[in-house]
């Protein structure tokens, strides 16, 4: 029973990891129907910006407690100046242009990125220092549940419940929903189609960067591939709970983390990525538009 | 052409990318020795490069711009593509044809073995490139697994080898008969969707593949992979490795002529013709009577076909494989060189594919960028000249009086 519930934490864990870059490409995909290929890269940058800034700052005798709070700070902020930075460069020029452009656009930015930190850094598995502190009140626990797994479960709970009180309340959040249902009509009513397609990958690539921070701090090692498979497994866990939808985002990364887990856990875990790419072409075949998501009919 | 504040947003630009490329360019961090290495001169080459990259993109889209009011204006006529001119005179590009061919007839005469080996990497890639070119560039779905169908071939050939020592010649059509049945079932469920979701399905079954072969050891040998391949052989004769490597060398150019005749004759078929309407626009294409389905398919298996053949060919001249040889860098290699070349154009897919191979196996030096170059590449075609090097000429019919 220990083992069966460790490994349902394990799944939680992966699943809010999944659910913090899922939402990136979910949101993005709703409001310009593009698959961003590179979010997974901005996911790794995140994780890479904090080894840097946390390296940096430990060697400089910080405290602990800073280091984690201006580790974070860089992260999301370095991320968000990415993520913005790939879409005024690599998708605003092609708004108009044919669907594949974009796209092909994405694939190369994604390459781009990979290949620039391992230039820029290294290629190796580099360390990543714990930055989350072993609690003592988990001390009993600790066999079962990590305490870093505890700290990603609330830190993932808390982002997004603030995601969705922002979109459901604030201007902003209403001029993205109003832009995802109809991009020229929110035009027509005066809403900065391009400002808000901005915030939106902001965002999006801010929550990738708590994500990439959260996970490397769990696992302790990051490199600069590490953003392609996760990008594609949080794409999976969107499409699975229907791409454009947040809630659909964040139930199917859940869903793909536990089934990630208890497939390693009973089966075997050579296969790991082999069970989220089928899970992917299944829901694909038997069910394209998601648990949550909303068939549409193309019109002409 | 250029105006102050063109030079004040450049310095902005300029600014920015320093901002962004700090922590990664310019601290080079030891978590083990715990050790920090700050590299400033990373700086000024990112202010450098930024600058002069946006003056000169600033420069292009001017000129362009100016050149659209002109056209728009009536001062100028709309220029025809060069190479459209060129590839609609026969009395231009036939001698060129005739030219390269008596080149690549010689080319082993002439030079040594290294470098024709070096050719034969580069023309497999022209056969990979020209078949991608059929999925992605005429008809416009993009694959972005397609070395999955060449890994597919060539452990084809390696397993019929290893347990039956099956010959080339046999497990040529085997291996593209194999990459059509995996493209099929691969494509039957997928393609019912739009176009993206194909991108990233074809990348995970691409790494499924991978995987497999990877972990699957009883299967495929796993890591390790699979060596002592025999090479192709020419009447059961015994030939020195010098010849057999040239012998390669001329089976690869039969192939690319096999390839490029193919592909040029589709083109003009019923199918091909419906390849490019289904393209350009799906709706118009369905009541048209054109069954979106059966065609999309047709492309895609063919596709993967020619990545079945080249995978045979590829173990044949390797004489070893194993699972490294089949990373998603591979499909993205081929993605560029269709790109870059010009997607629907097989001239364009040639250069492409000589350009991208050959440059950097003679710029080692350069060599560690060559990724980070393949993919800058994908991005600034698509943004600055999306029809790529030498575009397409679309098939007129002008009447004559």
């Amino acid at each position: 029973m220990d083992y069966f519930i460790e490994l349902f934490f394990s799944g939680l864990t992966r699943g809010s990891i999944y659910a913090l870059i899922a939402l990136g490409y979910t949101m993005v995909y709703g409001i310009i129907g593009l698959i961003n290929f590179a979010h997974g890269e901005i996911y790794m940058i995140g994780a890479f910006t904090a080894l840097i800034v946390s390296t940096v700052l430990t060697i400089y005798g910080f405290p602990l407690l800073a280091v984690f709070v201006l580790t974070a700070l860089a992260a999301v902020i370095w991320a968000a100046s990415y993520g913005y930075t790939i879409e005024r460069l690599a998708y605003r020029p092609l708004r108009s242009a044919p669907r594949l452009s974009p796209l092909i656009s994405a694939i190369g930015m994604s390459i781009f990125l990979q290949n620039y930190v391992l230039l820029a850094q290294t290629s190796d598995f580099q360390p990543f220092p714990a930055l989350i502190p072993e609690f003592d009140f988990m001390e009993p626990y600790a066999h079962i549940v990590g305490s870093s797994d505890l700290a990603i479960l609330v830190v993932s709970a808390i982002v997004m419940i603030l995601l969705t009180f922002m979109i459901k309340f604030t201007r902003t959040g209403k001029a993205m929903r109003a832009t995802a249902q109809d991009r020229k009509m929110a035009m027509l009513v005066g809403i900065n189609v391009d400002n808000v397609i901005s915030i939106t990958f902001i965002i999006g690539s801010a929550l990738a960067a708590i994500g990439g921070l959260l996970i490397a701090s769990h696992i302790g090692q990051i490199n600069f591939y590490i953003g392609f498979i996760a990008g594609i497994k949080a794409f999976t866990a969107a499409v699975l709970g229907g791409i454009g939808s947040i809630p659909g985002a964040v139930l199917g990364s859940f869903i793909l983390g536990l089934t990630e887990a208890f497939a390693t856990g009973y089966v075997s875990s050579d296969y790991e990525d082999v069970f989220a790419f089928s899970l992917l072409v299944l829901i694909l075949i038997f069910k394209p538009a998601g648990l949550l998501g909303k068939a549409t009919v193309e019109k002409v | 052409m250029l105006s102050f504040k063109d030079f004040k947003n450049g310095l902005m630009v300029t600014l920015w990318f320093v901002f962004l490329t700090f922590p990664l360019l310019v601290i080079k961090i030891n978590p083990i020795e715990k050790s920090v290495v700050w590299r400033w001169h990373n700086m000024l080459y990112v202010a450098c490069g930024t600058f002069v990259f946006y003056v000169l993109s600033r420069l292009y889209l001017a000129r362009k711009r100016v050149a659209q009011q002109k056209i728009k204006a009536g001062i100028i006529e709309d220029k025809v593509a060069w190479s459209a001119k060129f590839f609609s005179e026969p009395k231009l590009y036939i001698p060129l044809a005739i030219a390269g061919g008596l080149f690549s007839l010689v080319f082993p005469a002439l030079f040594s073995t290294y470098q024709v080996n070096i050719m034969i990497t580069a023309l497999m890639y022209v056969v990979l490139g020209l078949g991608l070119n059929i999925v992605v560039g005429v008809a416009g779905l993009l694959d972005l697994g397609y070395v999955a169908f060449y890994a597919v071939g060539a452990y084809t050939y390696a397993l019929l080898n290893m347990h039956f020592g099956l010959g080339f010649w046999t497990v040529l059509p085997i291996g593209g008969l194999l990459g059509t049945l995996f493209g099929l079932l691969l494509g039957f469920p997928v393609l019912r969707l739009r176009g993206d979701y194909l991108a990233i399905v074809t990348l995970g079954f691409g790494e499924i593949i991978r995987l497999i072969l990877e972990n699957w050891g009883d299967f495929s040998e796993g890591p390790s992979g699979i060596a002592n391949i025999a090479r192709p052989g020419f009447f059961g004769m015994d030939l020195s490795l010098e010849m057999s490597i040239n012998y390669m060398y001329y089976l690869t150019i039969l192939m690319v002529i096999f390839t490029i005749f193919v592909v040029n004759r589709l083109q003009d078929s019923r199918i091909g013709r419906a390849w490019f309407a289904l393209r350009e626009d799906e709706i118009a294409c369905q009541a048209m009577g054109i069954d979106k389905m059966k065609t999309k398919l047709s492309a895609f298996a063919l596709g993967a076909t020619w990545a079945g053949m080249a995978g045979v060919m590829f173990a044949a001249k390797t004489t070893f494989i194993n699972p490294a040889s089949f990373t998603f860098l591979e499909s993205a290699i081929i993605l560029c060189i269709v790109v870059l070349g010009g997607m629907g154009s097989i001239p364009g897919v040639i250069v492409g594919a000589l350009v991208l191979i050959l440059l950097p196996e003679y710029l080692r030096a350069f060599s560690d960028y060559r990724m980070l170059v393949f993919g800058a590449v994908l991005v600034i075609m698509m943004i600055f000249r999306p029809q790529g090097i030498i575009s397409t000429v679309r098939r007129t019919y002008s009447l004559k009086d």
